[in-house]
């Protein structure tokens, strides 16, 4: 086994009934890196912690973090992880500071030592004026930056993040974005499940992307940018006559399509003697596009690509600019 | 982050500090959820009045009706407070706090422990409150300091049945609602029983019932116990239902923790 690696995962598998979640699962992350787990609702993200987290049983296959096996050495595994599942877990009927003081006590704190690792999270977390009013008073930011504070408590090397910015506004988003890097400059292991595609662009060092139960590509994320092509030419096409003979004109080019907003996306490597030619082709009379966009592949595009659906419907592109001709 | 020694991490854990601290978790829940407290106290405390001032010139028990009613006033009252744990640890196991504390190596035992101690705090509060008033509205027990005690020993054997019952029923419910089903069955349980008229007053199917369910023993000790009625096998028919209703719902919920968390 490396040294290096905080998780390490080879052929998990696990069924609920007759429903397979996970088909084969492999994995690995190294120590201090952080690891994003991307995939649709129902792709098998959560089984896939709740395993690793020692919550679940696979019905197949081998997990080990922190070097020790999930289901042998379960009771040593926990004394090094925490999770921080996709609802808060702390109690609404206690105070910031009195949930964190429990969590001390939990990991075997005493007295004043208790005191001491609840009121250096709370400071942390910016929670400190908080501290003292019960939890359900918190807004959904607060809860999770507690939640997230209760989870550290243990000062554990491996933290398990379940959609950690679900259900968020985009304020408490960044906030959150900005603790979990932080926590990656900290030296501990982070392993998150997202289904925002940006989310795992911004924060992981590797992205693995699961759809059906299993592992379908894994990387860097300019490493899985680049199996779409480094850039995308929109087209958005004058109408849907026009759209279909842009379609067929694109043939395997187009990496998308959006029959309802007449849209098109050609790869292209960017450069102006491709996207002149690649205009001229799909167009030569000069009349059937619109406008057109010139932008990085996202990570949207990678996940269309691998997996011939989008990861998360409504979920918007970000536009970098429009020209019209 | 510094990297606590590994030796210092791997330490055995501390079953019963992890318990003393669900403990007092549980409790605190419990002195800040007012309403159900309030509840608890107020609802038992009604159906005393109810039953004294409204039914009890009607019903012909040998004694006065205050006298004959508050022992299944009590453990009414205590069927309902200990109910309350089913939906702690429903809201428990809904919520995912239970992962959290899975993830820690917190066991099942000590957070259900947790609820159950809350719960026999609870009860205490509860009864003490339903005691005073009953004292002022003109019960005279007849208890020595021997009987008191046997008193107290019967109730919290009662309310360990009861609270386990419902710690078990709480890991069964999928919603803090369906969890709350249990107080029902529980408020219903003493009227087919001794608690409020004398068995042979009721339709003759129903005595085989009312003599051989748990509550009738219970009821006839602690009325014995207080009052000075004669107790006859009731002592150890309550202790024997009261200590396999704890055996039985605890293993239940350890079979059902288990599975729940599979």
């Amino acid at each position: 086994m490396a040294v290096d690696l905080a998780i390490e995962v080879a052929g998990l598998e696990k069924s609920f009934g007759a429903v397979s979640v996970l088909s084969g699962v492999d994995l690995t992350v190294r120590r201090g890196s952080v690891f994003a787990l991307l995939g649709p609702n129902g792709s098998g993200k959560t089984t896939t912690v709740r395993i690793l987290a020692t919550l679940s049983r696979a019905d197949a296959g081998v997990a080990r973090v922190a070097g020790l096996d999930v289901v042998h050495d379960r009771h040593r595994v926990r004394r090094r992880i925490s999770l921080t599942g996709q609802y808060a877990a702390i109690d609404g009927l206690q105070t910031g500071e009195e949930n964190l003081r429990m969590m001390a006590w939990l990991c075997g704190l005493r007295g004043r030592q208790a005191s001491e690792r609840a009121g250096e999270l709370l400071d942390r977390f910016g929670l400190a004026d908080a501290g003292r009013r019960r939890v359900k008073t918190y807004s959904g930011g607060m809860r999770r930056r507690l939640d997230l504070a209760a989870s550290l408590v243990g000062r554990p090397s491996v933290i398990f993040l379940d959609e950690p910015t679900t259900g968020l506004d985009v304020r408490s988003r960044q906030a959150m974005w900005e603790v979990v890097t932080d926590l990656a400059g900290s030296g501990v292991t982070v392993f998150l499940t997202t289904q925002y595609l940006e989310e795992a662009d911004r924060l992981a060092d590797r992205v693995a992307v699961l759809d059906g139960g299993r592992v379908i590509a894994e990387g860097t994320s300019a490493e899985l940018k680049a199996r779409v092509a480094g850039y995308l030419l929109d087209l958005t096409a004058v109408d849907a006559t026009a759209f279909g003979e842009l379609v067929r004109a694109a043939g395997g080019r187009a990496a998308s399509t959006d029959p309802a907003a007449l849209n098109l996306g050609v790869t292209t490597d960017g450069t102006a003697p491709d996207v002149r030619a690649l205009l001229g082709e799909l167009d030569p009379a000069g009349e059937r596009i619109g406008h057109f966009t010139i932008r990085t592949a996202t990570l949207d595009d990678v996940f269309i690509t691998l997996t011939g659906h989008a990861a998360e419907p409504g979920h918007t592109r970000p536009t970098e600019e429009t020209v019209h001709v | 982050m510094s990297e606590p020694a590994l030796a210092e991490r791997d330490r055995p854990r501390s079953p019963t500090g992890d318990t003393l601290t669900m403990v007092r978790r549980s409790v605190r829940l419990s002195s800040r959820n007012l309403e159900a407290m309030l509840t608890s106290v107020m609802l038992p405390a009604m159906i005393m009045l109810l039953f004294v001032y409204l039914f009890g010139g009607a019903i012909e028990t040998g004694t006065a009706y205050l006298t004959y009613v508050l022992p299944g006033v009590l453990i009414l009252c205590m069927g309902f407070v200990s109910a309350q744990t089913a939906v702690s640890v429903t809201q428990d196991m809904e919520e995912g706090i239970i992962d959290r504390f899975r993830s820690m190596d917190v066991s099942g035992a000590a957070v259900l422990g947790g609820h159950v101690a809350a719960s026999a705090v609870r009860n205490t509060v509860a009864t003490v409150i339903l005691l005073l008033i009953a004292v002022l509205i003109g019960f005279r027990p007849t208890a020595g300091p021997v009987e008191w005690l046997g008193a107290i020993g019967t109730l919290l054997l009662f309310v360990l049945a009861m609270s386990w019952l419902a710690a078990a029923f709480g890991l069964l419910a999928r919603t803090p609602e369906g969890a709350n089903g249990f107080a029902f069955f529980v408020m219903f349980l003493p009227y087919p029983s001794s608690a409020f008229v004398p068995i042979e007053t009721m339709p003759g199917w129903l005595h085989g019932f009312a003599r051989n369910q748990p509550v009738t023993p219970v009821i006839e000790t602690l009325r014995g116990l207080l009052t000075g009625t004669p107790i006859g096998n009731s002592a150890w028919l309550a202790a024997g239902w009261c200590a396999g209703l704890v055996l039985v719902s605890t293993v239940l919920a350890a079979v059902l923790f288990r599975r729940r968390t599979a």
